[in-house]
């Protein structure tokens, strides 16, 4: 199913010149109304009307969290003050945040791409949208939820935790899909378990699209058959508007990246020079028709990777791999590169422990990784306890080539965030 | 087949833990019989003896414990030399192999409880030795 079939499956010859068009546009714009571009024009000797090409956007400066962060509150803004309609800030783990500022049009163009993302994957008017994302300065809630309202869905604004109040609503409102993050996903699964609900006979449940945080393959199947849904894999950046940036079809496969609004690039991350198209690198993006702040080349700090071949749902916007970290999630651990990502893989394959876990790093390098035990898995044999941890441990010493400690703890005993979850701590003294 | 329940919860090695299963089961007002801890490092296994084993369970569960029952074996035993020898040499006579094992004396009575691989055949060989395997409730009423 389409929201706008014209735009969704515009021919590419067509959509890269629309493309062309709009950073062209984009371009002139902040050369004219962004001191910190103009700046940047005039240090690289970048005239405004010289791009004539979608290649000719590598001559163009990169945007990144630090310049955002430097230009706070407002230094980024295209239009004048009293044309914003809505701001939001991106969480920063440390110091000020990164604003974000919508115009009319803008708000107008992130619903659009959120209502395109629901309906690809079947969701129609009929459909009860329970959004679990938190509400307030968070994207996460408020762009999906402007979408599902354009689709003409009834948009119950739950909010995320209160997991009570969740199935109360799902059961009461018969909600046929959700928003939420992987963390919360799990974490409700459990919830449900407990209280002895089947999702899929006791809940009119659907569909799930689960994104803000990067997950595996093994987590979208223990959500499928923990809540009983198709799990759409979500991509989207406060930077971006938010959510919609790229969303699944119904394939499952590779995420749609919406590129009449966005121009994208794969990067090495070390070097800024593109990668050859299926590899992967850090993922880069313009913003092509954004009013309040455009944005060029934004360092998403996300490694993915393009998906070149067309999909069969016939869209032509190209889709994303699934993110497999993010670059400042790497850690390093005795000179070993890891991504949280990583162990989240094996442990989400792994038998006779649950679905949350954490990460410390202690001492000179020291990592211990704590996994609930499953309450299943438990036969009162501290012997087969002790074999479990042993074989956690080696099979992710095969995947990320350090052996951690792997610590038992009691179920439900990690903490959960029900927004992000913090799943790496560092105490590292190096 | 005589066989009884124990409740085994995994627990964290960590101060306050013993106190805090026991409250649960003291407010679910259930009785202890016989207690063992098994501990590895930061968790360990309590194994209990207790008079209504599916609601203690349960009250557990109830409140966030991976918890379980399993199936042993309790034996009586006359309370003098060469009487846990003679449970354990038939036993071995039959080839069964014992997991955890622990006992306790109350009234007089000597009372053997015995996990085993294989509850059943150890069950079967004792009786058949004339030896007293105890019922849950024939446990209980010491």
């Amino acid at each position: 199913m389409f929201w706008d079939e014209s735009i969704e499956s515009l021919e590419r010859t067509e959509l890269e010149q629309l493309q062309l068009h709009c950073l062209q546009e984009t371009t002139r714009r902040v050369a004219a109304r962004v001191p910190f571009y103009r700046d940047k024009f005039a240090e690289l000797g970048i005239a405004p009307g010289s791009i004539r090409s979608l290649a000719d956007v590598r001559r163009l400066p990169f945007t990144t969290t630090a310049d955002l962060r430097a230009t706070y509150p407002a230094g980024m803004l295209a239009v004048p003050m009293d044309e914003a309609l809505r701001l939001h800030t991106s969480s920063g783990t440390t110091g000020k945040p990164k604003a974000i500022f919508f115009s009319r049009e803008d708000v107008n163009n992130a619903a659009e791409l959120c209502a395109r993302s629901f309906v690809m994957t079947g969701v129609t008017k009929k459909d009860v949208f329970q959004n679990m994302m938190t509400y307030g300065l968070f994207t996460g809630a408020l762009v999906t939820h402007y979408g599902a309202e354009k689709v003409g869905c009834l948009v119950i604004p739950a909010g995320s935790g209160n997991s009570e109040r969740q199935l109360m609503l799902m059961q009461d409102f018969r909600t046929t899909f959700v928003h939420l993050t992987p963390s919360y996903a799990l974490y409700l699964a459990d919830f449900l378990e407990k209280r002895g609900v089947q999702p899929r006979r006791h809940l009119a449940l659907r569909k799930a699209f689960v994104g803000a945080e990067p997950y595996t393959e093994e987590t979208r199947v223990k959500i499928e058959e923990g809540l009983g849904v198709d799990v759409y894999n979500s991509y989207g950046l406060s930077e971006m508007n938010g959510p919609g940036v790229a969303f699944e079809c119904e394939r499952k496969n590779g995420m749609h990246l919406w590129e009449d609004h966005f121009l994208l690039e794969i990067i090495n991350p070390q070097t800024g020079e593109p990668v050859p198209d299926g590899e992967s690198g850090e993922l880069v993006l313009t913003t092509l028709c954004r009013e309040a702040m455009p944005l060029l080349r934004y360092r998403t700090r996300d490694i993915t990777s393009v998906i070149p071949e067309p999909c069969e749902c016939g869209r032509t916007h190209r889709r994303l791999n699934r993110i497999t970290g993010r670059s400042d999630d790497m850690l390093i651990v005795r000179g070993v590169n890891i991504y949280p990502q990583q162990i989240e893989r094996v442990l989400m394959g792994a038998r006779g422990i649950g679905r949350n876990y954490q990460i410390r790093l202690e001492g000179l390098d020291e990592m211990t990784v704590s996994v609930e035990l499953a309450e299943a898995g438990f036969d009162g044999q501290v012997e087969h306890l002790v074999t479990l941890q042993g074989q956690i441990a080696e099979k992710l010493r095969a995947e990320i080539l350090v052996k951690p400690r792997v610590e038992l703890v009691p179920p439900a005993t990690l903490p959960v965030n029900e927004g992000k979850a913090r799943r790496v701590i560092d105490n590292r003294k190096l | 087949m005589n066989t009884v329940k124990l409740v085994a919860v995994f627990a964290e090695n960590k101060p306050g833990q013993t106190a805090r299963i026991t409250k649960i089961l003291s407010a679910a007002q259930i009785n202890i019989r016989c207690i063992t801890v098994a501990s590895s490092g930061a968790y360990g296994v309590m194994k209990l003896l207790v008079n209504n084993p599916e609601q203690a369970s349960l009250a557990l569960k109830h409140e966030g414990f991976a918890a379980t029952l399993m199936d042993v074996v309790a034996v009586e035993m006359p309370d003098k030399p060469g009487a846990l020898y003679a449970v354990a040499d038939c036993l071995a006579q039959h080839g069964v192999n014992v997991e955890n094992t622990s006992g306790f004396v109350a009234n007089n009575r000597a009372i053997l409880v015995i996990e085993a691989h294989d509850v059943a055949k150890a069950c079967q060989v004792l009786e058949a030795e004339k030896m007293h395997v105890l019922s849950q409730a024939e446990t209980l009423a010491i």
